[in-house]
């Protein structure tokens, strides 16, 4: 029953691999399309929690791993910024529980910000990183992670991508461990970052890359082949001589590609020889360089940026790229096809659909109509609410990253013109105020611009955008059992903002406008606590009650 | 073995997702090697959805190449003009309208329906189908949708003899 094979998307598949593997803590922050790790860990009764942030959640593994305990992180890959700070200082300390990063990257911008390509990271930090391409190497490479993690004491990162965390395949489990008990070690020297602890930190983190470097190359560990019934690059050392020997049989096509290229190119190119990179950072360059001698062509097919083709090209092996336009968006078999064609006319593009919009009845409706009827410079976040940008509201000028709605409106108060510095308003989520927000809050009253300032806090009391996660201020926790609840009218107010109000905007309709239009009128500091619970987060709580 | 590709269309909370979900554990039960792709995220508040199901003896791609689709499930009418380069030549699309005069038990079922219309052109044994749609949903709306399944299957096979005969 237990090892039965399931149908599984990539998210799923790493919350079984965390629970077969014993993982003593999954903590994150909701982020497409990562949340669903997570949430389904906790549903597997596994222990799962939402943090604040990323940089929070890191931290929390971080400790968790030091305790000798396995810990796994998810974030999506804007949040991976969030949380870099930690991150390249546990490159250096390690830690032995066995700690995994997943970030999962949005190639495309299905629901994103930016594309922004995490493998840099990997590069950047220090930290091995294992790409899977399905369900079953999700599931597969998570268990490898932690392990790796283990055996190097070094935190790995696990990247994912939008197709393979919500893409379904069949999934089959292995063996349930039991993870070690915890307990802490002291280790002064190799966890406290001062310069003179770091310095030769930084060394050892150099040397356990070496290891990784050498253990990438070992048959089957950072490389898999795929297509080839001649005699294959990973099978050591008599797969070497046969190609090293035999020039003259030189296959006519060979790919490199990671992630779920992988799937599209063995698809584009049934005849090819497909050379699939596990592990992505430490490259298993030589592997690779084998691999290109072995084939008259070597393509190398990577969604983003030209992260192994420069690799390759740095190391002095012949490769092809991709010509630049395949950096925007995902790829998939049509534009595998139009790559290995050397194809580099426009692409067609498909038509649009129909865009997303705010929910009728949504709450925040109200709000975005009277910023626009106010002519109001609407300095915005990340939610749901961004879509107030669209019509028929127009009523968002920026938006960047999250908790960037308070900072950039205090930005444009202190340079504008007073009589446009007066109508700039901040408009952020609950959530996006729990993660990002605090802090911005403080610089507003710690610098306060002369033409004071509005924030409005849309509180719907749910992570909408995500798919309706708990967060500190909603007082319940992932399983959407009751917490200790932050009350944000609170903290805005003991931060020392000397008018906060709280509004219902549907039961205070008048109310609403009116005190927007004092605290644009008068000046001071001001935060509007816009307070209704989103309806599709009612109706969950409906079922739930419903169900219970 | 002959590999299918098919789309499913519509609009957020049309069910779309629930839909290919259904499909996808259809064909996982009849023991096919099975991929489903989706986008998530921006699509819950009322756009575009559309998610691939692929099965055959192995699949490699989760995303349906355009052109490449054998039928094209439309919950949503609106969605055929921004789908249609997506079916094969000789590809099928099934508009919701071809169930026009079936009577639903729920309008909600018409996602289940439809799966029903497109189950006649599928290999997959009708306890597949029905024990996918129990798992999927609720207790409580189980006979409402095997009964919609059934009716769209129907509608389906006495379509396939139309053409036959």
């Amino acid at each position: 029953m237990e090892w039965m094979r399931q149908l599984l998307s990539g998210n799923e598949a790493v919350a079984w691999a965390a629970k077969d593997a014993g993982v003593r803590l999954g903590v994150g922050y909701p982020g497409t399309p990562s949340t669903e790790i997570l949430e389904t860990f906790g549903a597997l009764d596994g222990p799962a929690q939402w943090a604040p942030n990323e940089k929070v959640a890191l931290e929390v593994a971080l400790g968790v791993a030091y305790a000798n305990a396995r810990a796994l992180v998810t974030t999506k890959h804007v949040g991976l910024n969030v949380a870099a700070d930690p991150l390249f200082t546990a490159a250096y300390t390690g830690a032995p529980g066995g700690l995994v990063i997943v970030v999962a990257d949005d190639p495309g911008m299905a629901s994103s910000q930016n594309e922004q390509d995490s493998r840099r990271y990997a590069v950047a930090a220090g930290l091995p990183m294992l790409e899977p391409a399905d369900s079953q190497q999700a599931y597969a490479m998570t268990r490898e992670a932690l392990e790796l993690a283990e055996r190097w004491s070094l935190p790995v990162l696990l990247r994912l991508t939008t197709r393979v965390s919500h893409s379904k395949s069949v999934v089959q489990r292995a063996a349930v461990v039991s993870a070690p008990a915890p307990g802490f070690t002291r280790d002064i020297a190799g966890r406290v970052m001062i310069p003179g602890n770091a310095r030769p930190a930084h060394r050892r983190l150099r040397e356990k890359l070496d290891q990784v470097a050498a253990w990438v190359e070992t048959p089957g560990c950072g490389t898999r082949l795929w297509n080839a019934p001649h005699a294959a690059v990973e099978a050591g050392a008599d797969g070497d001589q046969a190609m090293a020997k035999t020039p003259d049989v030189r296959r006519p096509l060979g790919i490199v590609a990671d992630s779920v290229a992988v799937l599209h190119a063995r698809e584009a190119a049934p005849q090819a020889d497909v050379l699939q990179v596990r592990m992505v950072h430490p490259l298993p360059i030589e592997t690779i360089r084998r691999f290109a001698a072995s084939v008259e062509r070597c393509v190398v097919v990577e969604e983003g940026d030209p992260v192994m083709v420069e690799a390759c090209r740095a190391a002095g092996i012949a490769v092809e790229g991709k010509a630049e336009r395949y950096r925007f968006g995902e790829l998939n078999v049509g534009r595998v096809r139009r790559i290995l064609a050397g194809e580099d006319r426009p692409e067609s593009r498909p038509p649009a659909g129909k865009p997303p919009q705010l929910c009728t009845g949504c709450p925040h409706r109200i709000v975005f109509n009277l910023l626009r009827d106010l002519d109001c410079i609407v300095s915005g976040d990340i939610g749901c609410y961004t879509l107030g940008a669209l019509p028929p509201f127009d009523a968002m000028d920026t938006c960047v990253c999250m908790g960037a709605s308070i900072g950039v409106g205090l930005g444009l108060r202190h340079a504008l013109p007073p009589a446009e510095a007066r109508r700039v308003v901040s408009v952020i989520g609950d959530s996006t105020f729990v993660h990002s927000g605090l802090t911005g809050l403080v610089e507003m009253v710690y610098n306060p611009p002369p033409s004071g300032h509005v924030v409005v806090i849309l509180d719907n009391q749910t992570t909408a955008m995500t798919g309706l996660q708990e967060h500190p201020g909603t007082g319940r926790n992932l399983r959407h059992e009751p917490a200790p609840q932050l009350i944000i009218e609170e903290v805005c107010r003991s931060v020392g903002v000397p008018q906060v109000v709280v509004i219902d905007p549907i039961r205070e309709r008048e109310r609403l406008p009116a005190t927007l239009k004092q605290a644009l009128a008068e000046g001071g500091l001001w935060v509007l606590v816009v307070r209704r619970t989103c309806l599709l987060e009612k109706t969950r709580q409906q079922k739930a009650e419903g169900s219970a | 073995m002959k590999s299918y590709n098919i789309a499913i269309a519509g609009l957020g909370g049309q069910g779309i997702i629930k839909a290919s979900d259904i499909l996808a554990d259809a064909a996982f039960r009849a023991d096919y090697d099975v991929k489903k792709a989706e986008v998530h995220g921006m699509s819950q508040r009322g756009g575009s959805v559309n998610t691939d199901v692929r099965f055959g003896a192995e699949v490699l791609s989760p995303m349906v190449p355009d052109g490449e689709v054998d039928v094209l499930v439309l919950v949503d009418a609106s969605q055929e003009p921004v789908n249609r380069h997506r079916l094969r030549p000789g590809g099928v699309p099934l508009h919701p309208e071809l169930l026009a005069q079936l009577e639903l038990p729920d309008p909600k079922t018409l996602n289940v329906a439809l799966l029903g219309l497109l189950s006649a052109r599928l290999p997959l044994p009708v306890a597949a189908w029905h024990d996918a749609i129990r798992q999927a949903l609720p207790a409580k709306v189980h006979d409402m949708n095997v009964d919609a399944f059934d009716r769209g299957r129907h509608c389906g096979l006495e379509g396939a003899e139309r053409a036959s005969g």
